[in-house]
């Protein structure tokens, strides 16, 4: 049977998308043919606007290449302007005669730039921005002229001044509106994206009405002058003011057009059942559409017709957008604006960019806008197309989805609470179900996998935070969060996780074998690596690999804590921060006979004697190892403290002895060797005295047993811990301990403190491995039980009896 | 060969480590290198006067323990884009013994902008 014969004219985004929607169920029904205006196979509209920054290629936007055509027997006529539809003899004309037969026709002609009607639109140096052309007149342009102007504050137009700024030009943006983006923004948004952009040097003329292009010496444009008599000098000027549907071609085929082509919802035009339109040269009940996610829904719909199905209709788009302009996200969604009948939650924090409003009506979200902070645009999204009542949680509303429930569980718990239809990539139409299920099945672990593999992320990119959770969240501890590979340092290309894997699979036990393996660029690494490795071969080989001083920081081969003037602090073990006479006399003794300049108490419930010279170190260690001090190790990426309140003891709240079990976790946990320094504390009541819930490792006593907390940090950036699980006996706050800190560094990255480590693998992960997998935890407390054997050796007592003595000796050398 | 002082036995030297030579007007770092190249700067880092003898020494560059700049063994300098030059001393091995030069008519042994930083 001879194929039935489809013409394709328009070779863009929903021309081709629809082609493949239709080879994907039914690939030999047609005999295709396509007719594009530009000489350029499909490409990605969208990613002009990097091509024209100079961030990609024209080669890198191509969708589908010659070879696909090709391969998929497409006649493909590039350059090739269609004039004519001849509906009677159902056949297609080009301008340059080329001629073509159908069965079927499917009019994909897209749209074009507005171009305002005034005086010198014509004029050399007068551009849109909507292809390939434009953009390379523009590029050229960059390179030999100083000042552009685009008419358009438009996203459009904020993407080409962006460009071309990128490109060196001074860059002006005119704009006839109050604000900019006033479609799809609220004013103050609006000003927030345009104090971002005049940061990097764009200039913003509002509500200024172009009234003419002028014309240099040349014959080139060379401003733009207003209608209050202003101008501007414009080498360039970009017109970037809005597009039209490109119906001039169906409309000289009597077809009926509106705004657009008018079609049903079954994508055929009303006026010929064999001629089907889509994209955005389509007016579907009074709407066209201008965003990808549209355009595509469309083409399925009208590939399953063209395909002979007959079951799919297309009844419109919900939009939303979801946007990059030069690297801000932006969204917004429905009625953003607001007005009478409707009340407005807004959070403003221009100090640090961020601005957040949703629109309620009858306690229903109607709209948002969202700008510097997008992650919730998908729930809002979800709660606005489901008419869902949010007066339940309105208060939080604004602060996301995570702060329904549990606290604290970062983006991964987040998109671990959407449904499966949740679109996750609105340029794409990719919802979470299809990339949970492609990461499983096709076992991706990267960004860039995903986004080969499903297309989520690979348009704008503005989703790109949400599918790196989903990565994080669907592959728990095995997912690595960096888009691409991040290296140990510069010694090698490694990853630390590949580092880790290396030494583990390869029974890698010595650095020079490290670097033999894995090939590194230097012949003895360098600081940032070497301790590295040497941290990773310790964990993985206790009483194996012998410590390398060389590797180690100047801290942690000295154990004191190095001043700015050279000197070292001195900070013995108190375990569970209690003390006696005894003690602090002999710490009296120490400080007055080595004349140590300040003595203080530490915020880890310790004394710190402070600019003690390197050399009496090893004197006063002694003198301290006597008194039956260790080494606090208030120097090391190690245990350092377990801070404790009274407790049951004393404290008239206090539920359990707290400074009993604190002393029993310091007794099992200390002199232990940890990718950072790791913390504890044990809280008598929930009073929380001790501070336990921002510790790495913290214990809230209750009456009926112990909360165990993890992830909390009191530094650079406070967290508050998550709650790991709950116990009854002291037995088992030390087995989850020893459990909790031995998965820690086994798997964490040298460097990596507790709470980035637990946000990157996430909670869920850390609670199968430690709370749900009993056996799992049983191995993980014995071996660090096992590693403890060789790492409890107190390094001070060592060194007052003679070890390492010359990293401690200075020479002298008199005249 | 009278300004050459006899410091220290090689084998004293930690190999990618330090020793610190206190003479009566300057504290010296002198370096191992994995290679058994000696190697001596004046210990005070150009930033802040660190003390590059506690650093961790790796090929030809000492990393300072304070703020992590990276200096030249050879040549003293900072690795860019830090700036800064320390003194550098002549040193020999010779039978197992290291000699170092304080070598204060050895100008010409810096480069041309250490002289100014002295």
């Amino acid at each position: 049977m001879e194929k039935l014969k489809l013409v394709v004219v328009g070779n863009g985004m929903a021309g081709m998308r629809t082609v493949e929607e239709l080879l994907k169920i039914a690939p030999d029904l047609y005999e295709i043919t396509v007719f594009g205006a530009e000489p350029h196979p499909n490409y990605n509209r969208i990613l002009l606007s990097p091509v024209l920054a100079g961030e990609q290629q024209v080669s890198d936007i191509v969708l589908n290449g010659m070879d696909w055509y090709a391969e998929h027997g497409i006649r493909l006529h590039l350059g090739r302007q269609v004039s004519r539809i001849d509906r009677k003899n159902r056949r297609v004309e080009a301008v340059d005669g080329t001629r073509a037969d159908y069965d079927r026709l499917l009019l994909a002609t897209g749209s074009n730039p507005f171009l305002l009607p005034i005086p010198g639109i014509d004029l050399p140096g007068v551009v849109a921005f909507r292809d390939i052309r434009d953009v390379e007149a523009m590029i050229a342009a960059a390179a030999r002229y100083r000042h552009a102007v685009v008419i358009g504050g438009g996203l459009l137009g904020l993407e080409a001044a962006n460009g071309l700024a990128a490109r060196g030009m001074a860059v002006s943006v005119v704009h006839l509106a109050p604000w900019l983006m006033e479609r799809q923004l609220d004013e103050p948004a609006a000003r927030l994206l345009q104090r971002h952009l005049e940061a990097k040097g764009l200039n913003f003329l509002l509500q200024k009405q172009t009234a003419e292009l002028v014309a240099g010496e040349s014959g080139r444009v060379c401003a733009v002058k207003f209608k209050d008599g202003d101008s501007v000098p414009a080498d360039l000027v970009v017109m970037a003011v809005g597009i039209r549907p490109n119906t001039a071609l169906a409309e000289s085929a009597g077809i009926h057009c509106e705004r657009g082509i008018v079609v049903d919802d079954t994508l055929q035009t009303i006026t010929d059942p064999r001629i089907y339109a889509v994209g955005e040269c389509v007016s579907h009940r009074g709407v066209a559409y201008g965003l990808v996610a549209p355009l595509f829904e469309q083409a399925k719909v009208a590939a399953n017709h063209l395909a002979h199905y007959g079951i799919a209709r297309y009844t419109g788009s919900v939009t939303s957008t979801k946007l990059k302009v030069t690297g801000i996200d932006l969204f917004s969604a429905g009625d953003f604006m607001g007005g009478a009948g409707t009340e407005s939650l807004v959070f403003s924090d221009p100090g640090s960019a961020v601005y957040k409003k949703v629109v309620l009506k009858d306690n229903k979200l109607v709209g948002a806008c969202l700008f510097g902070d997008t992650l919730n645009g998908a729930w809002y999204f979800d709660l606005l197309r489901e008419g869902t009542d949010v007066s339940e949680f309105r208060k939080t509303l604004l602060f996301g989805q995570q702060h329904l429930g549990d606290s604290g569980h970062g983006p991964a718990g987040q998109v671990a609470a959407l449904p499966d239809t949740a679109e996750i990539c609105g340029c794409n139409g990719v919802c979470k179900g299809d990339i949970v299920k492609a990461i499983v099945e096709k076992k991706l672990f990267t960004l860039d996998e995903v986004r080969a593999h499903t297309k989520a992320s690979s348009s704008c990119g503005s989703c790109t935070g949400l599918v790196e959770a989903l990565l994080a969240h669907t592959l728990g501890g095995d997912y690595s969060t960096a888009p691409s590979k991040k290296p140990l340092c510069k010694c090698t290309e490694h990853s630390h996780d590949e580092v880790i894997a290396a030494i583990r699979d390869q029974g890698l036990k010595s650095m020079r074998a490290v670097f033999e393996a894995l090939e590194w660029k230097t012949p003895d690494g360098c600081a940032s690596c070497r301790p590295a490795l040497n941290y990773y071969l310790l964990v993985r080989w206790p009483g194996e690999y012998q410590d390398d001083a060389r590797s180690r920081f100047i801290n942690e081969r000295a154990h004191g804590n190095i001043q700015k003037d050279g000197s070292f602090s001195v900070v013995p073990r108190m375990w569970g921060g209690l003390t006696n006479p005894r003690e602090l006399r002999a710490i009296a003794d120490v400080a007055e006979k080595y004349q140590v300049p300040e003595v203080k108490v530490t915020g880890g419930q310790r004394i710190d004697l402070f600019g003690v010279k390197k050399e009496d170190l090893p004197a006063i260690w002694r003198d301290l190892a006597a008194a039956g001090f260790v080494s606090g190790h208030a120097y090391g990426k190690a245990l350092r403290t377990v801070k404790t309140c009274v407790g049951s003891q004393w404290c008239r709240f206090g539920t359990q002895d707290s400074t009993g079990l604190g002393v029993k976790l310091e007794k099992l946990t200390w002199g232990s060797w940890m990718p950072h320094k790791f913390k504890l504390a044990v809280s008598g009541c929930p009073r929380n005295c001790a501070e336990a819930t921002i510790k790495d490792f913290g214990v809230v006593c209750v009456d009926s047993g112990y909360e165990l907390h993890v992830g909390g940090n009191g530094g650079i950036k406070v967290r508050v811990t998550d709650l790991l699980t709950k116990v009854e006996t002291e037995k088992q706050v030390l087995e989850y301990c020893g459990a909790f800190i031995q998965l820690y560094r086994e798997e964490a990255h040298y460097l990596e403190r507790t709470a980035p480590w637990l946000e990157r693998v996430g909670l869920n992960y850390i609670k199968q491995r430690v709370v749900e997998d009993a056996a799992g935890r049983a191995a993980l407390f014995e071996r660090f039980k096992h590693s403890q054997q060789f790492a409890q050796i107190d390094p001070w007592k060592a060194r007052a009896e003679g070890l390492d003595a010359a990293e401690f000796q200075t020479i002298r050398i008199t005249a | 060969m009278s300004d050459w002082i006899a410091i220290a036995k090689f084998d004293d030297l930690p190999r990618l480590g330090a020793r610190v030579v206190q003479f009566d007007t300057v504290r010296v770092a002198v370096f191992r290198t994995a290679t058994d190249q000696v190697f001596a700067l004046k210990d005070a880092c150009p930033h802040r006067g660190g003390p590059l003898s506690q650093g961790i020494v790796h090929g030809h560059l000492v990393t300072c323990p304070l703020h992590n700049w990276r200096i030249d063994l050879a040549t003293g300098e900072a690795v860019q884009p830090d700036q800064g030059c320390v003194r550098r001393f002549e040193t020999r091995v010779e039978a197992g013994q290291v000699y170092l030069r304080l070598a204060e008519t050895a100008v010409e042994t810096m480069p041309a902008a250490c002289v100014s930083h002295g």
